[in-house]
């Protein structure tokens, strides 16, 4: 029992951790994406399409990668192409998505696909309690996992890392340094697109086997809130992640056991709960902002 | 890059005018390229999207009855816009205050009550709205947190809320188990303007906010207050306005607005409560006020043309098995276009000096 | 022809001697913005090794000239040179590559982000974090630059911050230096330690340019200069050759008036009190005030001088009522405790006030005029009545400012940004003045005007205390300081020096206390490490 609910944590907390890391990436680069959710629910439904066309989980993966990774394309060209205002454009972004995947959805109506293999590790995966949890999970897991270890690497002790920061605090300054401000934060919401959609992707390539209208509910503002909540470091966004997927889990099996609370109730508590951790975190952090300086702001050269 | 932003020396002015006409003209070019994707022939198409409901009263009423609510909400978001704090929980304080103003129905549901119910049930729908709203408002200026995203989750759990109560406690027992409340009666339904038609009172009152809202941002201080806080946060501070204050103000009076639109939507055309009483209004409404640019007047004209989508889209499913999600397709097509369309009036795009060079 | 391991020093010659090719030339650069012409036709010839000036006025094109030199804007018309081959950089990254460094006026710094990780992002290429930080300790010492790698930038001094941006453009081992008005943020004592690592950086071959309006400093350091007036290039000389008086002419075009000093006015009763003011700011980077005291009479200017970033803004926030103070009798009006009062309530006991920057905190930059004034005007009558907005009384106010301050502008009432600088300013203080106030604080008033405007808005300044208001004056600028103050004290690090007469001090004295010097214990503990 225990380790079905761990399990079932673990899946649960995987699209928020994979696109809420892509988020804070084109966060850190001085962008703010709140077209998340657009990007992720189109990434299921291409991803389910994919797998569903043939067969194959990778494809499928891929598949959600590239549309998440298009959107994210649209988005850059209008905020930072055309410097248009980063708020609107990212709600302009979900609302497209959204009806793009209803659009691609209809292709699939009530067809099924099968889930994700997961690793099987004779010998290891059979261990007591760790080893479905460590060894058994699928690879999408693992894939997530090796983001949020590689970003913060990435970050702090690469060129390409701190070029990306640079862009982020001060976009007139790397820009006077004779670097391609335009470029490093394109390349940073496409990133974001990409997590975006593979987070998207992973819900009916992993989590539950159809693709539904409406079936990111919400997850991509939760990331969002993710990020915040983690004050733009990566360590703190895995413990966040985790922390979400389990009241989502938790409020499920709360409702199954009938423990007299209304079912609405509990199903709204994750967004609550996001209320209440926002309040908290930025309650604390009041005084000194660890928001990269320059989030939200267009940057238009002067010529 | 080939191409660059470069900031115009002043702003284009023939732009000012053009850029929401231009906007709508690319959204019509997409959706005949969307529509010929479909394999729907795109001028039979357009013109049941464009043309046809404007030609029978029957939809021409629906229009407007439609326009209502979305002209409603997107005028108190454009203060909230004009002020550069951003409410996107519109659907959130519609459904709370839809919920509000029914509970009174519910409440006095069969017995005589006097002329008050309807008035009482539109305040406490304004009302309940505007508290909602100021949630938000509040977690921003004690604490900063992000007034986006709380807005945002506050919609799920209004949505939440909304089903618990006609699925529990407020449900019709003769309902057939169906997830609604008894009709309510007479008293607790909006006035119809002409016996017979689609036409009621809210309509009306919907264009009256629009002239308040206009005459409020173009004439008063408070309205001053509002562009200058937007515009240069730092000047406002400098003129003595409290940044603070005008967050709850513009926060309230949007969520008051979208708290109003939806108990008119259940005392009017709907006449109960039930899940899924608005088709995403609070959002579309988003776009409505960005096509107006923010001014109310442009707003009522930008809540027809996107009721006009609607109408003609439902029209579209109907005639032509065009699916229901183009709707939201189109929307975000053109929330894309107005902001691209006004950012030339700010900026020309110019080819780098190095591709010229090349040219 | 040189090469770039050409280390020997060119001779000490006005201009490049004929047959030598410059190592950066601009020929007939223009540079137009809107109807604007920034840049006309300039010439400018940097022979390898010289230490070249450029002179002129704020306003005369000598940051637009950088700029373009450098390759972050581009020429509507001209070309440039380096070693005599075309040059034509479409950005920063070329300008570099063939070995130009800038320093710019505003620094191009990442405040969340350590030193080291600043040099680093100046340096193109995949060089090791390990060997820049080895090659940055060695370009320290050698320069006498000293940097803690470590540090955010956020918790520096100005003056160390500046050091950053001259080390990260060494790294490059530039064959041509180019610092824009690098003293302006530095106190005299600061600025003579600049001297020394610039006249090092000379001696090693290396070609300087220098962009500067002090005819000084250009004196002692440089053997050539370009001057710059309206855009157009006036004259290229040896400015050791010439009077300060000579090089002035040229810069300014014309003897500019002197402010006329009403003689013989009243001084009266404080009109603001200031006692004991300390104030932690809202900002996490900003300057806390400590122990503030002060008085401004009226009928007297009183003048704050100090090196940007010791509190002005602070003080500043504070006289106005944009930040409140914990001690409401910290600050008294017109002998009441206004220490508590919002600006507003400032402004209806008489006060008015003029921020530094003119776009975003005097005004809306895309407003309207006679929105603008509505700004500072909302408080009092005629021009609200019953919450609405009585637009012909603002035009009416739009047109006085206009004949009295003679404030040009394209149209009866256009946008804020549409405003020259000198002429927006103009129009800041006729706002302002038009208000007859009691008590006038104004920062940075001709902070980036030419000479002209500078001393229009100086005279306004003496003509309203002699009408017997209480003005005090924030300012960078000493010069300005000694020529219209009746008082002065200097700002540093927070504190207020006491009031001195302008008369019975001298720039020496105020420089001293500028950098740090004479003050009591706390002061000079606190100073910036040598």
């Amino acid at each position: 029992m225990l380790e079905a609910i761990l399990l079932s944590i673990v899946t649960a907390s995987t699209p928020l951790l994979l696109a809420a890391s892509g988020e804070l990436v084109t966060e850190r680069a001085g962008v703010l994406n709140l077209g998340v959710e657009g990007m992720m629910i189109i990434g299921a439904a291409c991803g389910f399409g994919g797998a569903w066309l043939t067969g194959s989980t990778m494809v499928g993966a891929l598949c959600g990668i590239a549309a998440g990774m298009a959107l994210a394309a649209l988005f850059a060209a209008m905020t930072i192409g055309l410097a248009v205002n980063q708020v609107a454009a990212g709600l302009a972004l979900t609302i497209l998505g959204t009806g793009l995947a209803g659009l691609i959805g209809l292709g699939f109506v009530g067809e099924r696909i099968t889930a994700a293999p997961h690793l099987a590790i004779p010998g290891l995966t059979d261990l007591p309690m760790v080893g479905k949890l460590v060894f058994g999970q699928d690879p999408l897991v693992y894939v997530s996992l090796g983001l949020i270890a590689a970003i913060p690497f990435v970050l702090a002790r690469t060129r390409a890392g701190l070029v990306l920061r640079a862009a982020g605090d001060n976009a007139a300054a790397a820009h006077a340094l004779g670097y391609d401000v335009a470029k490093i934060r394109t390349l940073a919401v496409l990133f974001g697109g990409g997590c975006a959609g593979l987070a998207g992707a992973y819900l009916p390539l992993a989590y539950t086997p159809f693709f539904a209208p409406g079936m990111t509910a919400g997850r991509g503002w939760i990331a969002l809130a993710l990020v915040v909540f983690a004050s733009w470091r990566p360590a703190r966004l895995m413990a966040g992640a985790y922390l979400f997927g389990a009241v989502s889990i938790l409020q499920l099996h709360a409702q199954a056991f009938g423990i007299g609370l209304p079912s609405q109730l509990m199903s709204a508590l994750p967004y609550l709960a996001t209320v209440i951790v926002l309040v908290l975190i930025s309650r604390v952090r009041r005084g000194g902002s660890v928001a990269p300086a320059a989030l939200g702001t267009a940057f238009v050269p002067d010529r | 890059m080939p191409f660059r932003l470069e900031r115009r020396a002043e702003p284009a002015t023939a732009m000012v005018a053009l850029s929401p006409l231009i906007a709508v003209a690319l959204t019509i070019v997409t959706m005949a390229a969307l529509f010929a994707a479909l394999g729907k022939d795109p001028l039979a198409a357009l013109q049941v999207y464009f043309i046809v409901p404007l030609t029978d009263t029957y939809s021409l009423q629906e229009i407007a009855v439609k326009a209502s609510p979305l002209v409603m909400i997107a005028v108190g978001l454009s203060l909230c816009y004009r002020a550069n704090v951003w409410n996107i929980g519109a659907e959130g304080q519609l459904l709370i205050g839809a919920m509000a103003g029914s509970w009174l129905a519910v409440a006095t549901h069969g017995t005589n009550t006097g002329p008050w119910l309807l008035p009482a049930m539109l305040l406490l729908g304004a009302a309940a709205g505007a508290l909602y709203a100021l949630i938000p408002a509040l977690c921003k200026i004690r604490f900063g947190a992000s007034e986006i995203l709380i807005s945002l989750m506050l919609v799920y759990v209004a949505e939440f809320a909304l089903d618990y109560l006609v699925r529990g406690p407020w449900r019709d027992p003769a309902g057939f188990n169906f997830p609604t409340t008894a009709e309510f009666d007479a008293a607790a339904t909006m006035p119809l303007l002409i016996a017979g038609s689609r036409l009621h009172a809210g309509v009306i009152l919907g264009v009256l906010l629009v002239i308040g809202a206009a005459v409020l941002l173009g004439r008063t201080l408070k309205g001053f207050e509002i562009r200058v806080v937007g515009a240069a946060p730092r000047a406002a501070q400098f003129a003595g306005f409290d940044a603070d204050r005008l967050t709850l103000t513009t926060f309230a009076i949007s969520g008051a607005l979208a708290g109003l639109a939806g108990i008119i939507e259940v005392a009017g055309p709907i006449g109960h409560l039930q899940p899924g009483i608005s088709p995403g209004y609070g959002f579309t409404a988003i776009i409505v006020a960005f096509l107006g640019r923010l001014d109310p007047l442009a707003i009522l004209a930008a809540g027809l043309f996107l009721a006009l989508t609607f109408i003609g889209g439902e029209q579209a499913q109907i005639a032509l098995k065009i699916p229901q999600d183009m709707a939201k397709v189109i929307q975000g097509v053109l929330l894309f276009y107005v902001l691209a369309c006004d950012s030339l009036i700010l900026y020309r795009v110019r080819r780098t000096a190095a591709h010229r060079k090349a040219a | 022809m040189n090469t770039p391991s050409d280390q020997s020093r060119p001779p000490d010659a006005a201009a490049a001697p004929p047959g030598e090719v410059p190592l950066l030339q601009g020929i007939g650069l223009t540079k137009r913005y809107g109807g604007f012409v920034a840049n006309d036709a300039i010439d400018i010839a940097i022979a390898p090794g010289q230490a070249h000036a450029l002179l002129g006025e704020n306003g005369a094109g000598k940051s637009t000239l950088v700029k373009i030199l450098n390759g972050l804007i581009q020429p509507d018309d001209g070309e440039m040179r380096w070693r005599g081959e075309a040059f034509t950089p479409n950005g920063p990254a070329a300008a570099h590559a063939r070995g130009i460094g800038l320093v710019s006026q505003h620094f191009a710094l990442f405040d969340n982000l350590t030193v080291a990780e600043n040099v680093a992002l100046g340096q193109i290429g995949g060089e090791s974090l390990k060997t820049l930080s080895a090659r940055l300790a060695q370009i320290s010492e050698r320069y006498g630059l000293p940097l803690d790698p470590k540090r955010e930038v956020w918790r520096l001094s100005v003056g160390e911050r500046q050091r950053i941006e001259i080390v990260r453009a060494l790294m490059q081992e530039p064959h041509c230096l180019m610092l824009d008005e690098p003293t302006a943020v530095l106190t005299p004592a600061e600025a003579e330690r600049l001297f020394e690592v610039l006249q090092r950086l000379h001696a090693d071959g290396r070609a300087l340019l220098y962009i500067s309006h002090k005819l000084e400093e250009v004196k002692q350091l440089c053997d050539t200069a370009t001057i710059l007036r309206a855009g157009r290039v006036v004259a290229t000389c040896d400015p050791r050759t010439e009077t300060a008086a000579s090089l002035a002419r040229l810069m300014v075009g014309a003897d500019v008036a002197a402010p006329k000093p009403q003689p013989g006015h009243a001084i009266g009763a404080p009109r603001l009190s200031v006692s004991d003011l300390s104030l932690t700011p809202d900002d996490p980077h900003g300057t806390t005030l400590r122990r503030i005291t002060c008085d401004v009479r009226a009928g007297e200017i009183v003048g704050i001088a100090g090196v940007a970033g010791n509190g002005q803004d602070e003080l500043f926030a504070a006289l106005s009522g944009e930040q409140l103070v914990d001690d409401a009798r910290s600050i008294s009006i017109d002998g009441r405790p206004a220490g508590a009062f919002s600006i507003t309530a400032r402004r209806k006991l008489g006060a008015a006030f003029v921020p530094e920057q003119r776009l975003g905190h005097a005004t809306v930059p895309g407003m309207r005029l006679s929105d603008n004034a509505l700004l500072t005007s909302h408080a009092e009558g005629g021009v609200v009545r019953h919450g609405f907005v009585d637009r012909a009384a603002l035009l009416d106010l739009v047109d006085r400012v206009t004949a009295a301050f003679d404030v040009r502008k394209p149209g009866r009432d256009p946008e804020a940004a549409r405003l020259s600088g000198g002429n927006l300013q103009k129009f800041i203080i006729g706002r302002e003045i038009l208000r007859q106030p009691k008590l006038l604080v104004v920062n940075q008033p001709s902070w980036g005007l030419d000479a002209g405007a500078a001393a229009a808005i100086r005279q306004a300044l003496i003509d309203l205390a002699a009408g017997g208001a209480a003005v005090l004056v924030i300012s960078q600028d000493l010069d300005e300081l000694l020529e219209i103050a009746d008082r002065v004290a200097v700002m540093f690090h927070g504190r207020l020096s006491p009031l001195v007469a302008a008369r019975e001090t001298s720039r020496e004295q105020l420089g001293l206390l500028m950098g740090g010097s004479g003050w009591p214990q706390q002061g000079a503990r606190d100073a910036v490490p040598a």
